[in-house]
């Protein structure tokens, strides 16, 4: 049953995402995710981004039915918790992550964890860019011997084109993992470099979750359960799924094209 | 009735006997027939859980189950309930999911993969109408379920239990559906009912070749703090080890009134809770939230504890319970 918890406070981060600071303890290990309910509006799964030992947060696209309702959400609204559910990133030093989008809010709490490793970091624009203004992220990345490199589609911040040029020309033999998150078109993309290039890949997915706890099946991709096996499936699980960056469930549980479930969530 | 020509050994079984890791099952057979169809153990995915696609069916028979059931199978592309849609509560599952289904035209990709299955595949189809039901018989037989279960007992569609709680309304439907299908048909009964034994009567007498219950328990439960429904759905059914005493009495109130055999379901989670289900007169067992108490393998789980029993008790035969 879900833990009742309370908005402490609402950050703008971009002009399509919002992170909720929710009071409440939370044993979390980054890449694991929790399923977050907004009364009377929908329960959705959320990775943590921000977490502090009284209080933690999660970052939410303004899309589908939360660009109708989010700004509804007040400071001090009640919410529900279940979780954290899922499996988590495996920690290695030495590696790189490639964020796309919102793909930076699961890659938040890993950063926390993780040294002497590179961020690449990839959004349309430079007003898309997430926890651009956080000063404590990047005194976090300098503290724990990391760098960060920003990359946009129009170049408007960083470097001008995409998240996997930048890996393709940074990747070497003595990466450890490289860990992504984003959208799945990416994901495939980066994976498929890492299998190029020899070096492990971690990668968060995501697919439309209806239970959390890998019964319904909802968020099957192949065989496995996003949300039970999931949500990081590392390179040995990633080969074996054909379906990956090619096909995707609707609520209704009919597979379509990722394409056509992209234009589906983002309804 | 048709003659079925089932007799699978799942790829775990036959690996774990290659490898001798399972005990010769000479001494103690969880073999059992079920409408004449040959199971290799008695346990079965119920419908509902992980069913969704031929890849997750696999994955359960890899896991020791007998036979499995598909989600329930609808007439057109439907959604379900929003979220949340299934909480855990103190001893079971709680759920509201409202039957999605991508519609059965557009399963066709699916349904031509039945056939890697290794066991028997339980169909399970529902309707708002008598025709939905026909309709979707008739079209999903020629890719050749085992049986044909009939949801007529959902407690989560608007109009779902309808047919699963009215004498009337059930006779009418199992007897268009058996003379649509050439495919053994199980309607699966609800315990949201006045007479479970009645409705029961009704299926055997219209032609049904088998039972299957029960589906969840309706119950309408809020949440302690926040003085709301727990569901988004606003009431659900309940499923797992809380309702296991009231599946047992259901399955012996239908045993004591009919001679079909019965897919006995409700709360079963180990080996002990399998045998007093087929105690109360069950012939095969149902599965569903124990894959979340116990994990995809509990079908390997249970079997491995009935047979502890059997070999306590000095039976040898699952058939002789």
């Amino acid at each position: 049953m879900h833990q009742t918890c309370r908005i402490k406070q609402i950050i703008r981060e971009t002009p399509k995402a919002v992170t909720l600071i929710i009071n409440g303890k939370i044993n979390y290990k980054p890449g694991q995710f929790i399923m977050l309910w907004l009364l009377g509006i929908d329960e959705k799964p959320f990775v943590i981004s921000y977490l502090e030992a009284n209080k933690f947060g999660v970052t939410i696209e303004e899309k589908g039915i939360f660009t109708k309702e989010i700004s509804k959400i007040k400071k001090g609204t009640k919410v529900g918790i279940r979780g954290p559910y899922g499996n988590g990133f495996e920690i290695k030093n030495n590696s790189i992550i490639v964020a796309g989008g919102l793909g930076m809010a699961p890659a938040l709490s890993l950063i926390k964890k993780i040294k002497n490793s590179t961020i690449i970091q990839g959004a349309k624009s430079k007003k898309y860019l997430l926890y651009l203004k956080n000063k404590d992220l990047l005194k976090i990345i300098e503290k724990n011997n990391n760098k960060i490199i920003y990359c946009t589609d129009d170049g408007s911040f960083g470097i001008r084109g995409f998240v996997t040029n930048v890996l393709k020309e940074i990747i070497t033999k003595q990466i450890k993992t490289v860990y992504t998150c984003g959208p799945e078109i990416m994901l495939r993309k980066v994976f498929d470099i890492c299998e190029k290039n020899k070096i492990e890949c971690q990668a968060s997915l995501e697919r439309f979750c209806k239970c959390g706890i890998g019964i319904c099946g909802s968020c099957a991709i192949n065989d496995q359960l996003v949300c039970k096996d999931g949500p990081v499936f590392d390179s040995k699980q990633l080969r074996k799924l054909t379906e990956l960056g090619k096909f995707a469930r609707l609520k209704s549980g009919k597979k379509v094209k990722i394409e056509e479930y992209y234009n589906y969530r983002s309804k | 009735m048709l003659k079925s020509s089932f007799s699978y050994k799942s790829e775990v079984d036959s690996k774990m006997e290659n490898e001798g890791s399972r005990k010769p099952t000479s001494r103690f057979s969880l073999d059992t027939n079920f409408c004449e169809i040959e199971l290799q153990n008695p346990l079965v995915l119920a419908s509902g859980v992980l069913g969704v696609s031929v890849d997750l069916l696999k994955r359960v028979v890899a896991n020791g189950a007998g036979a499995v059931t598909t989600k329930s199978i609808g007439p057109v592309e439907r959604e379900g309930h929003n979220n949340p849609t299934v909480v855990e509560i103190e001893n079971g599952l709680y759920n509201a999911v409202g039957l999605p289904t991508p519609g059965y035209l557009n399963m066709d990709e699916e349904f031509k993969r039945w056939s890697e299955i290794k066991v028997p595949l339980i169909a399970s189809i529902y309707g708002s109408s008598i025709e939905d039901y026909v309709e979707i018989t008739e079209y999903i037989q020629k890719y050749k379920p085992a049986i044909i279960e009939l949801n007529i007992s959902c407690p989560n569609k608007e109009d779902g239990m309808v047919f699963g709680t009215s004498p009337n309304l059930t006779k009418e439907l199992i007897t268009a559906v058996k003379a649509s299908s050439s495919i053994p048909i199980m309607p699966k009964l609800t315990p949201n009912c006045d007479n479970i034994a009645e409705i029961a009567i009704v299926c055997e007498g219209a032609g049904a070749d088998a039972i299957c219950a029960i589906n969840t328990v309706q119950k309408e439960i809020l949440h302690p703090k926040l003085k709301v429904p727990l569901l988004a759905y606003g009431k659900g059914g309940i499923s797992g080890p809380i309702i296991k005493k009231i599946a047992l009495e259901k399955v012996k109130e239908i045993r004591d009134a009919v001679e079909i055999p019965i897919l006995g379901i409700g709360g079963i989670t180990h080996g002990k809770d399998a045998v007093e289900m087929l105690k109360a007169g069950a012939n095969l067992i149902g599965i569903g939230s124990g894959v979340y108490f116990r994990g995809m393998d509990v079908f390997k789980k249970v079997c491995n504890e009935i047979e502890q029993i059997m070999k306590k008790e000095g039976i040898k035969s699952i058939n002789e319970i």
